[in-house]
Parts: C-alpha cells; sequence; structure tokens
C-alpha cells in the first residue's frame, strides 16, 4: 500500500479482545505469522499476572484467545517480546523475573527463567538477530544475556549508569546497539566496539541539556531503516532524532543520534508508547485514552525533516492507552493494549477510498 | 520504592497539631478521598492534622478529572508518598466507577492527580513524580508490606 500523505484517515475498530482481568500493559506481535498462510498471532501481558495468545483464524477472520500463560509470573507481567524466529516469547515481571516461553506445537512451555535483577523488570528486548537479550529494572541496572544452546541464557554484562529505574530497553533494528530509558529522564545508548561484543559501554546519554526530555523517558521505536527514532515522555513530547548509521554498519565507530524535532502541544497527559510502522507512521498512546498518529510532513522545511499529526483517535479506549504497537507484516494494522483491560485491533483505512493505492 | 518502606522507628513530626474535624451532612464527590483516611503515625485522621482539607480537592465531572492537593505536617515528612499513596487506594475503592469493564481496583477510570501543595515538602518534586507514575503506584500495591501499611490507614476502626 503507497501510503498517501494527504488523504483523510480513520482508525477503524475490527475487534475488541476481552480476557484479561486487570489492566493490559504490553503487546508483541509475533513477526513471523500473518504470512504464507500463518495466521496472525499476537501476545498480550497483564497486571492480572498472565500472558494471553491471541490468534486470527476461522473463517470469520477473527481473533480467539489461543493460549493463557500463568502460574509462572506471580506478579504483573510488563512486557513482552518475541524472538525473530517467532519461536520463543520472553516476558519481563515485576516478580524480578524473565521467563522465556517456547511455542511447541501450539502449547507455550517455559523453558527458561532469568534471574538476577534486584526487583521488578520492566522491559525485555532481543536484538536483531536473536542471540542476545536485554532486559531491565527497577533496580536502575541494563543486563545483556546471550542464548546459549539448549535453552540457556547467560549474562554477558550489567550495565550500570542510570540514576533511576529503568524503564525500556530496546536493540537497534539492524545493529547490536542497544538503548535505554529511564525515570531519570535520560536515554542511553549502550555499545560494545570489539567483535566479541564484551567490552559494552555506555556510549551515549540524551538528557534535557541536549534537547532530551525533561521527564520520564517511557519507550522509543525506529524506523524500518533504523536511522531514525523516536521516543516519548511524561514531559508530553514526543521526539525524533537521527544517527549516521552508515558509519556505524561500515565500522568506522559509534555516531551519535542528535535531535531533529520535538512534538509538542498533541498530548496533554504522560505517553506511554511509541511504535514507528515500516511505512513510516508514528503512533502514540497515552494517558489521556487517545491514539494519535504521526507522519513526515514532505513541505521540505529548511530546518529538516518535520512531523505533522495525521489523525487523533479520541476515547480509543475507556483508559490510559499504554501499548501501541503496528503489524509487522500487515502494516495498516494495529494494537492497542489498555488499562480498560481490553486490547484493539485498528486498521488504517482511508475515508476517501480512491485515495488508497 | 516508597521510602516508606524502610519504616521509620521514630515520630517524625511527635507534636502534630490536631484540628476538629469537620461535620458532614451531604456527601459530595470530595468527600471520598479524604474520609476517615488516618494519618500513617498518629491516631488522627489526615483531615484531623489539616493534610487534606475539602478545599484541597478538585473535582471536574465533566472531564471525570480529580486532583488532590495534600500538606503534609513537616517539610521533610518521609511518609509524604504513603500518604499520596493512601489518598490514591482510596479514591480507587470509592470513585464511582464510570464503566463496567473496570475490574480491577488498580486501574481508575477518572483522570486522578495527587500532589503535594506547593513549598510544602523539601522533596516535593519528586514525590509529586512518584505519585504520578502509574507503574510504580502499580509496583508498590503489590508489595503486600506497602498493602497492609495502606490497609491500616484506610481501616475504618480508629479512634
Amino acid at each position: 500500500m503507497e501510503f498517501c500523505e494527504d488523504g483523510n484517515y480513520e482508525l477503524r475498530e475490527i475487534q475488541r479482545l476481552e480476557g484479561h482481568t486487570d489492566r493490559v500493559w504490553s503487546l508483541a506481535w509475533n513477526p513471523t505469522t500473518g504470512v504464507d498462510g500463518v495466521p496472525p498471532i499476537l501476545a498480550s501481558c497483564s497486571g492480572d499476572k498472565t500472558v494471553r495468545i491471541w490468534e486470527q483464524s476461522g473463517p470469520s477472520r477473527s481473533w480467539h484467545c489461543k493460549a493463557i500463560l500463568e502460574e509462572t509470573h506471580t506478579r504483573t507481567v510488563r512486557s513482552c517480546a518475541w524472538s525473530p524466529c517467532g519461536k520463543f516469547l520472553a516476558t519481563a515481571s515485576f516478580d524480578a523475573t524473565t521467563a522465556i516461553w517456547e511455542n511447541v506445537g501450539g502449547d507455550y512451555e517455559c523453558v527458561s527463567t532469568l534471574e538476577g535483577h534486584e526487583n521488578e523488570v520492566k522491559s525485555v528486548s532481543w536484538n536483531a538477530c536473536g542471540t542476545m537479550l536485554a532486559t531491565c529494572s527497577r533496580d536502575k541496572s541494563v543486563w545483556i544475556w546471550e542464548v546459549m544452546p539448549g535453552n540457556e541464557f547467560e549474562c554477558v554484562t550489567v550495565l550500570q549508569g542510570h540514576t533511576q529505574d529503568v524503564k525500556m530497553v530496546q536493540w537497534h533494528p539492524t545493529m547490536d546497539i542497544l538503548f535505554s530509558c529511564s525515570y531519570d529522564n535520560t536515554i542511553k545508548v549502550w555499545w560494545s566496539d570489539d567483535a566479541e561484543s564484551e567490552n559494552w559501554c555506555c556510549c551515549q546519554t540524551i538528557g534535557e541539556s541536549n534537547n532530551g526530555h525533561s521527564s520520564t523517558v517511557w519507550a522509543l521505536s525506529f524506523n524500518a531503516e533504523g536511522d531514525k527514532m523516536v521516543s516519548c515522555s511524561d514531559d508530553l513530547t514526543l521526539k525524533i532524532w537521527d544517527a549516521n548509521i552508515l558509519r556505524m554498519e561500515s565500522g568506522d565507530g559509534y555516531a551519535p543520534w542528535s535531535h531533529i524535532c520535538t512534538l509538542s502541544g498533541y498530548h496533554d497527559r504522560t505517553i506511554f508508547s511509541v511504535h514507528w510502522s515500516r511505512e513510516g507512521i508514528i503512533a502514540s498512546g497515552a494517558a489521556d485514552d487517545a491514539i494519535r498518529l504521526f507522519v513526515e510532513s514532505k513541505d521540505g522545511s529548511i530546518d529538516g525533516p518535520s512531523y505533522k499529526m495525521l489523525l487523533k483517535k479520541e476515547k480509543a479506549h475507556d483508559m490510559d492507552v499504554n501499548s501501541v504497537q503496528w503489524s509487522p507484516v500487515d502494516h495498516r494494522l494495529l494494537a492497542s493494549a489498555s488499562d480498560d483491560g481490553t486490547i484493539k485491533i485498528w486498521e488504517l483505512a482511508s475515508t476517501s477510498t480512491e485515495k488508497m493505492e | 520504592m516508597f521510602q516508606l518502606l524502610k519504616m521509620v522507628s521514630g515520630l517524625i513530626n511527635a507534636n502534630p497539631i490536631v484540628y476538629e474535624k469537620k461535620e458532614r451532612r451531604i456527601r459530595s464527590a470530595s468527600d471520598y478521598a479524604d474520609e476517615d483516611i488516618k494519618d500513617p503515625e498518629h491516631p488522627y485522621s489526615l483531615e484531623e492534622l489539616k493534610v487534606i482539607t475539602e478545599d484541597a480537592i478538585e473535582v471536574d465531572d465533566e472531564h471525570s478529572h480529580v486532583r488532590v492537593t495534600f500538606t503534609p505536617t513537616v517539610e521533610h515528612c518521609s511518609m509524604a508518598t504513603v500518604i499520596g499513596l493512601c489518598l490514591r487506594v482510596k479514591l480507587m475503592r470509592s470513585l464511582p466507577s464510570r464503566y463496567k469493564n473496570l475490574m480491577s481496583e488498580t486501574c481508575l477510570s477518572d483522570k486522578v492527580d495527587i500532589r503535594v501543595a506547593p513549598g510544602t515538602h523539601a522533596t516535593e518534586a519528586a514525590v509529586n513524580k512518584q505519585l504520578d507514575d502509574k507503574e510504580r503506584v502499580a509496583a508498590a500495591l503489590e508489595n503486600p508490606n506497602l498493602v497492609d501499611m495502606v490497609d491500616e490507614c484506610l481501616a475504618p476502626t480508629y479512634g
């Protein structure tokens, strides 16, 4: 689908998924499903201590809960992430552990439990090739784990540097560079300059003094090329960053991320989630119960790229929107999760169909 | 997390001024917030200690928005975050649920902001930030020690 900047778009609710009995914190689309006749699969995790696996199947093409992963985590499950191969799901919990689940013929077995953080684990992320996992916690640390044979996970390094609660970790989509964002208002970039990936260190801290956020940074996301990043914060702004990734990919050392623009004046309560679609649409979910979509404006500003709001979906949920995630396969599909205990599947559709090509 | 976990051994403010409890005839929305919350340290209610007053509770029914501003008895009160947590839990349990699918008391359909009154606490910004972070509030409310303490403050049976 060619995305037309000037079209009129709307978010159409396709289905509301109910089942969780507490707030839904986070969502993850399985990246290997939804193609070649494999039905799309979505994982969700909740304050009800469970993870639910949802599948779109049957003649009606409607979503159903296929599995409930329970009795492993003893507290809120805050975040979940599929491995790039789609076979493993990692779940991070306030119970201080990260569980690894393996899909064995549609049944999910907990094959490993990663322990070490002192308290709540907030986020988990796989690197692009699925050989490493990162976790972060209220204990202010970021851990990198190496995936070993036989479902073993070995801690490679414990990264200290944040002065507060670390809210999210996210690997770069193409390179082994790790990003973390925190209650200390900063984003930190972690990188290792040796081939063995053993000398991890913080190579950049993006804070308020260098155009960064002035309150908790809740999430960040990359565009498809990986040369731009968007972050969202309790300071009610979204910020866009870019870096010379060609330099990094060619092995010429680290190239720092720099501020392109700040999107402010759109949200009036905390922005919890941001996700950049492969088509270039940025979705944000906030405590004002709304979902907003932003696109790069092609107006050709001399100051570099600028971004504008494509649409705002008021009352997308009855309560705070905690997570927004675009489908990695069907680029028009967006999933959202809320404090109201539901997940919604949305379709980005044109109100004037002839403009959708 | 909430400093209260460290459990102060002695009283922070040993001799608080106790004010008369206000008589109420009609229950208004603002009554829900302050009614009968016991101070974490004293056998008095937050109202009697003037930690909470009716004026400090703003309710915007149209936008489902509640703002509560409380005044710690001393500016180094390490119980400030606990008081804020008590206020939030009290509101969670008392406010009318606007939606049928509100199944958990850790989620609020109303937007509730709980703040320390400006200039009344040494670490005002830090206290406000903690009370504002729903993830940390959610984690605190899964901590049995903290929940016991909040429950004790909210227990209706006190002198």
